[in-house]
C-alpha cells in the first residue's frame, strides 16, 4: 500500500517538474484546454443564466395559475379544429366565475397591441392586457408606485392604465407617470400605478415588464382586438398543490357553460405554464445540446493536443524511462507517472480557464444573466480531469510497456 | 547457495530476416560475495548477458534461477520487484535522472520499494556518505564530475542492499585516474561482502576481480578464478 502512496507522491512530483523543465512548451499546451474550459464553463453558464430567467419568468406566470383559451398553447389538435371553436366570451366568463368554487380569483382577459404615447416619447406594440380587478389576484404584482385600477374603474370601464416596469421606464424616464396621461391609440388613459421589475427577459411580450394593464372594457370599446374578441379566462388556485383539482372543476363546468354533451369533444383547452416550460425545454435544449456539443470539440482539440505532447515527452523521456524501469519501477508506476503528467497540465489549465470564465461571466453578466455555480466548478474540474486522464492514457500506455533494455539503449 | 545459476541460455534477436545469436549457450553460477569479471570483444554478447543476469531482459531459450527461484518465466512485474529488491545496476553512462538532485536519484529505488519519506532518506543519505559524497547531495548530475555521477550511480546501486552488484563498463566513460579510483570503490564494497558482477573489455580492469569469464560469439570461452588480486590499498596481494 505504502508503495502506490509513494509511487503516487513521486509520479505528482515528477509530472509537476516535468511541467516546470519545459514551461513554454507547458503552457502551450495548457491553452488548449484553458480555452476549452472556459468556453464550456461559459456556455454552460449561460445556459443556466437563461434557465434560471426563464424559470422565473414562468413562476412569474405563476405555477397555480391556468389560463382557459379558445387556442392551446401546445396541443395536438389540429389549428384550423381551434380556428373552428366558437369564442369565449365574457358571458361565459360571467358564468364560470359563478359556477366555480375552488379557484382563488378569476379574471378575463383580452389584449390588443398598442403604441403608447407620453408627449414625444412612445412605446410601439404593447401588448395591452385587458382585465378586470381580479387580475391582479392572479399574478405576484407587487407596485413601484401607485396602485392597480379598482372595482369601480373597471366596472364603468375608467380608462386608466397600469404600465410595467420597462414601458414605464421609456415613457417616464424620471419615474413621474403616476397621474399623467398617456395616449393609447387614440385615447387617453390616466396612469393609476407602475409595476416592479419582474425581471425576466427571455419571455418578451409574456413579461409583464413590457406590457400595461387596462380595464377590459376599454379594449372592447377602443381597439380592434388580437384573437377575435375571444377571451381567456385567467383562474388561479388557492395554492399549487390543488391546480390539478381546479383544473378538473374548471373543464367540468367550462363543458357545461358551453352546453357540451358527454360525447363531445372540448371547445376550449387549458393552458397552464407547465407547458411553456415543456416547450421552451424542447426548444432550448436541442440549443443547449448543439452549444455544448460545439465547445465539447474545442475541448477535444485541447485534448488531442496534450495526447500530442505526451507522446513527444514520452519519446524525449525514454531513456529515464529505462533507467526508471531498472531501479525497479513496474508497468503501473510509470503509467501512473505520465497520467499524472497529462492530468496536471489539464487541472491546472482547466482551473485557470475556470477563473477566466468566472470573470467573463461577470462581465457579460451586465448584459445576459449568468450564473456560477458550484457544481459548474466542480465539472469542469472533473472534466478537465478526465480530459487529462483521456488524452495521457494512449502516450502512458506506450510509456509503460516500453523494453527497459531498449529504452536504456536509446539516445 | 548460488545466487546465481543460468543453465543453457540462449538470446536471439530478430533483426529483420535475420537472427542474431548474441547468447548462444551459456551456463554458469555464481556464488554470494564472488567478484566476477566478465570479458570480451566488442558484441560478443556481454551486455546481452548482463541485462539477462540483470532481470532486465529474458532468455530465448534455458533457465535461470536467482536464488532458486526461476526468473526465466516471470512476469514484467515480478521481475520489476527483483531488479529493486536484489539487483543494483552501475552502467557506463551513468544514467542518473538528469533533473533529479544525487540524493534524489539515491532515494529511487526506495520509492519504488515503498519506504517511508525519513527512513529513506537516511538510507540514501547514509549510501552517499559510503562513496564519499556527503558534500554533494544535493548537486544534480550535471553540476558533478564524471567520477562523481559514477559515485552516486554506485550509491544507488547499493542503497537497497541488493545481493548482486552489476557494473557494465563502469569505468568507460571515465579518464583512467578516475576509473582507478571508482575501482578501489569497488574492492571496498566486495570487501564488505558484496557480490559483484563487473563488464569490461579492457583487461587491465578486469584484473581487478577474483574470477574471469571470457565470452566470444556468445559463448563462454573461457572462465577462470585468478590468483592475484588488488587489495583496497592498491597493492597486488597474492591470494
Ligand atoms: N536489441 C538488439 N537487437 C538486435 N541485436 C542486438 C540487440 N542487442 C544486442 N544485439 C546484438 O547482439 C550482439 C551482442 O551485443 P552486446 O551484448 O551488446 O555485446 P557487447 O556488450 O559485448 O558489446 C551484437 O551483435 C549486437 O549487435
Ligand atoms: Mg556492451
Amino acid at each position: 500500500m505504502g508503495n502506490i502512496i509513494f509511487e503516487f507522491k513521486e509520479g505528482l512530483f515528477i509530472a509537476l517538474r516535468a511541467l516546470k523543465a519545459n514551461k513554454v512548451r507547458s503552457i502551450l499546451t495548457m491553452l488548449g484546454i484553458f480555452i476549452g474550459i472556459t468556453v464550456v464553463v461559459l456556455m454552460s453558464t449561460a445556459i443556466k443564466g437563461i434557465d434560471n430567467s426563464f424559470q422565473k419568468g414562468i413562476s412569474a406566470l405563476g405555477s397555480d395559475v391556468l389560463y382557459i383559451d379558445k387556442w392551446a398553447w401546445f396541443s395536438n389538435v389540429e389549428w384550423w379544429k381551434m380556428r373552428n371553436r366558437r369564442n369565449i366570451t365574457m358571458e361565459d366568463y360571467k358564468k364560470f366565475k359563478d359556477s366555480a368554487k375552488l379557484p382563488l380569483a378569476v379574471a378575463p382577459t383580452l389584449s390588443s397591441r398598442q403604441t403608447i404615447k407620453f408627449g414625444d416619447r412612445r412605446v410601439d406594440n404593447v401588448f395591452l392586457n385587458g382585465s378586470t380587478s381580479d387580475y391582479v389576484k392572479t399574478t405576484n404584482f407587487t407596485f413601484a408606485q401607485g396602485r392597480f385600477y379598482s372595482d369601480v374603474e373597471s366596472n364603468s370601464s375608467r380608462q386608466v392604465v397600469v404600465l410595467g416596469s420597462e414601458i414605464a421606464k421609456e415613457l417616464f424616464p424620471r419615474g413621474d407617470a403616476i397621474d399623467k396621461n398617456v395616449k393609447i391609440g387614440k385615447e387617453s388613459f390616466k396612469v393609476v400605478g407602475v409595476l416592479t421589475e419582474q425581471g425576466s427577459f427571455i419571455l418578451g411580450p409574456f413579461n409583464p415588464d413590457n406590457r400595461a394593464y387596462v380595464p377590459i372594457g376599454t379594449i372592447f370599446k377602443n381597439f380592434k382586438t388580437m384573437h377575435r374578441s375571444t377571451v381567456t379566462i385567467t383562474v388561479r388556485a388557492k395554492n399549487p398543490a390543488l391546480v390539478e383539482e381546479t383544473k378538473i372543476e374548471a373543464e367540468g363546468v367550462m363543458r357545461k357553460i358551453r352546453g357540451l354533451k358527454y360525447d363531445e369533444p372540448n371547445d376550449f383547452s387549458i393552458n397552464q405554464q407547465e407547458g411553456l416550460m415543456d416547450n421552451y425545454n424542447s426548444v432550448v435544449g436541442v440549443i443547449k445540446i448543439a452549444g455544448l456539443f460545439i465547445t465539447g470539440l474545442s475541448l477535444f482539440v485541447g485534448a488531442i493536443g496534450i495526447m500530442n505532447i505526451m507522446f513527444v515527452s514520452v519519446r524525449e523521456r525514454t531513456r529515464e524511462i529505462g533507467i526508471r524501469k531498472a531501479i525497479g519501477a513496474k508497468k503501473r508506476t510509470i503509467l501512473t507517472q505520465f497520467l499524472l503528467e497529462a492530468s496536471a497540465i489539464c487541472v491546472v489549465g482547466g482551473i485557470a480557464g475556470l477563473i477566466a470564465a468566472v470573470i467573463l461571466s461577470m462581465i457579460i453578466n451586465q448584459f445576459i444573466p449568468t450564473s456560477v455555480q458550484v457544481d459548474v466548478v466542480i465539472i469542469a474540474i472533473g472534466v478537465s480531469l478526465l480530459t487529462g486522464i483521456l488524452s495521457g492514457i494512449a502516450p502512458a500506455y506506450t510509456a509503460a510497456k516500453l523494453d527497459p533494455v531498449d529504452s536504456l539503449r536509446y539516445e | 547457495m548460488n545466487i546465481i545459476d543460468i543453465e543453457h541460455i540462449a538470446k536471439i534477436y530478430q533483426v529483420g530476416t535475420e537472427e542474431v545469436h548474441a547468447l548462444q549457450d551459456v551456463s554458469l553460477r555464481i556464488d554470494k560475495n564472488e567478484y566476477v569479471a566478465i570479458m570480451g570483444p566488442s558484441g560478443s554478447g556481454k551486455s546481452t548477458l548482463m541485462n539477462m543476469l540483470g532481470c532486465l531482459d529474458t532468455p530465448t531459450s534455458g533457465k535461470y534461477l536467482f536464488k532458486s527461484e526461476n526468473v526465466s518465466q516471470m512476469s514484467d512485474n515480478d521481475l520489476a520487484t527483483i531488479r529493486n529488491r536484489e539487483i543494483g545496476f552501475v552502467f557506463q553512462t551513468f544514467n542518473l535522472l538528469p533533473r533529479s538532485d544525487a540524493l534524489h536519484n539515491v532515494e529511487l529505488p526506495l520509492i519504488y520499494a515503498g519506504m517511508s519519506y525519513l527512513d529513506r532518506k537516511e538510507r540514501a543519505e547514509q549510501a552517499l556518505a559510503d562513496v564519499g559524497l556527503s558534500d554533494r547531495m544535493h548537486h544534480k548530475p550535471n553540476e558533478l564530475s564524471g567520477g562523481q555521477r559514477q559515485r552516486v550511480a554506485i550509491a544507488r546501486a547499493l542503497v537497497t542492499k541488493p545481493s548482486i552488484i552489476l557494473a557494465d563498463e563502469p569505468t568507460g566513460n571515465l579518464d583512467s585516474k578516475t576509473g582507478e579510483e571508482i575501482m578501489q570503490l569497488f574492492h571496498e564494497i566486495h570487501a564488505k561482502g558484496n557480490t559483484i558482477i563487473l563488464v569490461t573489455h579492457e583487461e587491465y580492469i578486469a584484473e581487478h576481480a577474483l574470477r574471469i569469464i571470457r565470452l566470444k560469439d556468445g559463448l563462454i570461452e573461457n572462465d577462470e578464478v585468478v590468483s592475484k588480486r588488488y587489495t583496497p590499498n592498491g597493492n597486488i596481494a597474492a591470494e
